[in-house]
């Protein structure tokens, strides 16, 4: 539960996404090379990496002088995962409330003799 | 629209008053949502719902029968369910038929968990993009369910 909230956290901001499309589309990356491509500043595109980092959700290697970023796809998938399972969970329960409501609704409808 | 939102709706056959009690009386509760469910259905009221050893407080937020039924929940435990420690449930009942109802959920506020509200802010209000290339996807899961 912890780390889906660490996932939220980092996906969830819609600067960080746009950060996230560009690793998506790109493959590996440098820092300033994202800077030139949002509209936002260097210092912000550097705290963004940390947090993205931290999810997991990208990896860093020393290429040189730069340091260049990649997507970790299989973090990614993790995500979609944990995504698509808090959907499931709501269908379930409302399918269950679904269930419960039509049952109660038949059993009244019985008693009233209709 | 910017965060993680899960929406998903239902048609059941039965009217908004059934479909209503189902979602707000805690001995029905305990049949769909958690195994425990300590809730009085009223603004503002403070309660707890878990699963085993899991679970949270909760305060109430809309209560307009039998249309709207709203709370935060801090699932995680811990304390005061407030925007930033907790996710916001959202039902939304609206009768097609004497006998058919549909029901609405949306649960939002997993990304602003442990967020700083200053930065949440800041982002949100320079960029207002939706979801990206990839997120698209990831978005297109919470398609709507197709009513049976």
């Amino acid at each position: 539960m912890q780390a889906d909230d660490e996932l939220w956290s980092a996906i969830a901001d819609p600067s960080r996404r746009r950060v996230l499309d560009l690793l998506v589309g790109n493959g590996e990356v440098s820092a300033s090379w994202l800077a030139g491509r949002v509209p936002f500043s260097r210092q912000a595109v550097s705290k963004h990496l940390v947090v993205l980092e931290r999810a997991g959700l990208i990896s860093r290697r020393k290429l040189g002088r730069e340091v260049l970023y990649q997507v970790e796809a299989d973090r990614l998938d993790q995500a979609t995962r944990a995504m698509t399972e808090l959907a499931a969970q709501w269908d379930r329960r409302l399918d269950a409330i679904k269930r419960l409501a039509e049952t109660a609704h038949a059993e009244a409808k019985k008693k009233r003799g209709l | 629209m910017s965060g993680l939102v899960i929406d998903r709706e239902v048609l059941i056959e039965a009217p908004a008053e059934v479909v209503w009690r189902t979602i707000t009386e805690p001995d029905q509760i305990t049949r769909w949502f958690a195994d425990r469910v300590d809730l009085v259905v009223e603004p503002g009221a403070h309660g707890y719902m878990g699963f085993g050893e899991q679970g949270g407080p909760v305060v109430v937020e809309v209560v307009d029968p039998p249309t709207r039924f709203s709370f935060r929940w801090n699932n995680s435990g811990g304390g005061e369910p407030v925007v930033g420690s907790s996710v916001l449930v959202e039902f939304t009942l609206t009768p097609e038929s004497d006998e058919r109802t549909r029901l609405r959920v949306v649960e939002s506020g997993h990304e602003s968990l442990d967020w700083p509200d200053a930065e949440k802010e800041r982002y949100t209000g320079e960029h207002q993009d939706g979801w990206g290339t990839f997120l698209d996807r990831l978005a297109a899961l919470f398609g709507k369910r197709q009513p049976e």
